[in-house]
């Protein structure tokens, strides 16, 4: 029968992380084993091979999560809830602090290694690792989107999305087919509309939650980013598939010459500079604002939290700090090109030429916004996506009234999850 | 669940002092009956009635791993939560949908197979083998190759049939997506249970049939589908409780986006990814009660009584 074969498949999965365990134990010589669960990051074994070589008395063992972001969370929920003690610094996403900290599954940053997270590291960051004003996770990397244009046909970049719009309906305007004006961005039923819909909230000076994560607020400024994202949702410059399109499809559409356009990730930049067509005339600008004043843009990124139920703390933290380190977040930004957490990383000369737009990146990085900060984080995203889609069926009023009732019932634990 | 079903109706004919008469050798030959029983029901109330009962006791809580301090006994609030949402609704009859159109066209499709099956002269082996393969498939790798196979660019699929469309991304073509993907890997598993019943077909019968006049139209309505009644049924049964349960197959094709989702996709949804367990545990109570159902018509109403009473080997 069906469940039979999920049974036996639970209990083949029980047995292979029983025996990795307890491998991983054994690995240290009788000694202690701090075991990182991390998504694949292809080259942070250096990292941890680096921290080994400077650790006394443990050893740092590498396990791979899956790659998404949803089998990363439900793995190490899963096992947390079980109070699982073969796991000791977990990389989480930003948004997962909040309900890994109410749940009591993590340990608060306290004295020393508090202050060492603290020293030198971007504030935003930093908000994304607190929880009820105390801080429960070490920022290893972060992330902001930027506008992304064709310098070719755009000499200067638009500074709001009605002068984006407009500048792209112009571009399809003149003329022949070959001119794209299309604006690709992240308007599927996931994560990525999430983010580009708190961007606009925040960059409109509304709120979706209170800072407290108790309350849904969805007052006057989401109303306006509602309105935004349906007028560009309806607008000439879409791209038809925006209801459908992820980070790389906007990314594709982009090297392929459909759009002018583009709302992403700095990832877009060393991907770009393999399609010849694209690549020198792609240029970088700050996000587009609403009302003039600069965007407030969400930012992504990986938190180091230690488990609440690791047999040695001390190692843990100690772990997590160097892994962390100034030097190993620049090792990690330009080899596996992700933006680091420390602001002096930034001035590095050596990250000149990978990151030709880290001015960009670091000065978006000042003025970001963070998701809602709660534990039920999981359900708010969910709500958020699935009522927001498709972007051009928003009825400003009406979908805010909606948002606000489901996402009471969402951080009220009471509602059903879609 | 058969043997049940034919003391039942057995017991009647005996006279009731019958119980009353056994001998003492009979008495501890029961005895020792149950006791040889014992460790096996134990298990089975420690495997299986166990987490039902635990599971009945969990919906009656409001009980998140999110919020561990707000746990509390909510009596029935969680069913009136469940049952006045439309998620669960849309689930529901996205499942009935599935279950109901796939079931149906497994019905038939694996009734030409077994007719096919069963009369092939030449190269048997092959033929049934040959039937069998999707069904020896692990769903969830079929489940990807059709995932690929509907992804524009990458997909022969998405590129011939449906112009380069993403159509796992919208709900009414993902759900045929879903269903035709759930008929092509179980229509083998239909055709194999009739065509055991088909063995039960006596050939004279239907040389006689034919000796009469009758057309193989005639033939196959009127003397092989009354015949093949039970065997139908069972096969019937077997697949609305599998259909019902439709996890799988969704998860890798949609995980149930765009309001794809099953009763048991949303269960997980709210199990395993919201941590919500007095919700959760209220969905799977409604998907057993759901199930205890189906299975009650088909066999109280329709009369099903399974051979052996044994799923076997599904899966």
């Amino acid at each position: 029968m069906r469940g039979k074969g999920h049974r036996l498949a639970a209990a083949g999965g029980a047995a292979l992380i029983a025996t990795s365990v307890l491998a991983g134990c054994g690995s240290g010589d009788g000694g202690i084993t701090i075991n990182v669960y991390k998504y694949p990051q292809e080259n942070f074994q250096k990292i941890v091979d680096n921290c080994n070589a400077q650790a006394d008395g443990y050893e740092i063992v590498y396990h791979k999560l899956p790659r998404e972001a949803d089998g990363q969370r439900e793995q190490m929920v899963r096992r947390l809830a079980a109070g699982d003690a073969g796991m000791d610094v977990l990389a989480l996403d930003v948004t997962w602090t909040a309900e890994l900290a109410k749940a009591g599954w993590i340990k608060e940053f306290t004295g020393q290694a508090r202050s060492e997270v603290e020293d030198g590291t971007l504030e935003t960051p930093l908000e994304t690792a607190r929880y009820e004003g105390k801080l429960y996770g070490a920022p290893d990397n972060t992330n902001v989107q930027l506008l992304w244009y064709r310098a070719d046909l755009v000499p200067t970049p638009p500074k709001t999305w009605d002068e984006m719009i407009e500048l792209g309906a112009k571009l399809q305007a003149d003329g022949n087919d070959k001119t794209p004006g299309l604006v690709a961005a992240q308007g599927k039923q996931y994560e990525g509309l999430v983010v580009l819909y708190n961007t606009l909230v925040s960059t409109a000076g509304g709120q979706i939650v209170d800072d407290n994560g108790t309350k849904a607020v969805v007052d006057d400024g989401a109303v306006k980013a509602l309105e935004v994202l349906k007028k560009f949702a309806t607008s000439d410059v879409v791209d038809p598939s925006f209801s459908n399109a992820a980070e790389d499809d906007a990314r594709l559409a982009m090297e392929g010459g459909k759009a002018a356009f583009m709302l992403n990730w700095p990832y877009v930049y060393a991907a770009a500079q393999k399609v010849e067509t694209i690549a020198p005339h792609l240029k970088w600008a700050p996000y587009p604002s609403i009302d003039g004043d600069p965007a407030k843009v969400t930012v992504g990124g990986i938190n180091y939290a230690v488990s609440a139920f690791t047999e040695h703390t001390e190692e843990s933290f100690d772990a997590v700090l160097c892994l962390r380190s100034a030097e190993h977040q620049k090792f990690a930004a330009i080899n596996d090109g992700v933006p680091p957490t420390i602001e002096s990383v930034y001035d590095d000369p050596e990250m000149a030429e990978p990151y030709p737009m880290k001015e960009a990146i670091l000065e978006t990085l000042k003025n970001a916004s963070v998701r809602p900060r709660t534990p039920a984080y999981q359900n708010v995203s969910t709500v958020i996506s699935t009522i927001l889609s498709p972007p051009a069926g928003i009825d400003p009023r009406g979908t805010a009234e909606r948002l606000r009732t489901e996402l009471q019932d969402a951080l009220d634990s009471k509602g059903v999850l879609p | 669940m058969s043997h049940a079903v034919k003391t039942d109706n057995a017991e009647p004919a005996l006279p009731p002092k019958a119980k009353a008469a056994l001998s003492e050798g009979k008495r501890a030959e029961r005895r020792l009956g149950l006791l040889l029983c014992a460790p096996a029901i134990l298990i089975m109330a420690a495997v299986a009635g166990w987490p039902i009962l635990y599971s009945l006791w969990l919906s009656l809580q409001r009980y998140d791993l999110k919020f561990p301090d707000r746990t509390e006994f909510v009596g029935l609030e969680n069913y009136v939560t469940v049952l006045s949402n439309p998620y669960w609704w849309n689930a529901m009859w996205v499942t009935v949908l599935i279950t109901v159109v796939s079931v149906a066209v497994e019905l038939v499709l694996g009734m030409a197979l077994a007719l096919i099956m069963h009369r092939t002269l030449v190269g048997r082996g092959i033929v049934r083998t040959s039937t069998l393969i999707p069904y020896g498939i692990v769903t969830v790798v079929a489940a990807f190759s059709w995932r690929y196979a509907w992804t524009p660019r990458t997909g022969y699929l998405a590129e011939t049939i449906a112009g380069g469309d993403p159509v796992l991304t919208e709900k009414i073509p993902a759900i045929m997506v879903v269903t035709l993907a759930e008929i092509w890997k179980t229509t083998p598993f239909m055709a194999l249970l009739l065509m055991a019943g088909l063995a039960l077909v006596p050939d004279d019968l239907l040389k006689a049939a034919a000796m009469d006049g009758a057309s193989a139209w005639q033939r196959f309505t009127k003397v092989m589908v009354p015949v093949m009644k039970p065997a139908i049924l069972v096969a019937l049964l077997f697949r609305t409780l599998d259909a019902f349960r439709i996890f799988d197959n969704l998860f890798v094709l949609t995980a149930g986006s765009q309001g794809t989702s099953s009763v048991s996709m949303l269960t997980y949804n709210n199990l395993i990814k919201g941590l919500n367990l007095g919700i959760g545990s209220t969905m799977s109570v409604l998907i057993f009660i759901a199930v205890a159902i189906i299975a009650f018509v088909f066999v109280k109403l329709f009369g099903t009584a399974a051979p052996g009473g044994d799923g076997g080997g599904r899966r």
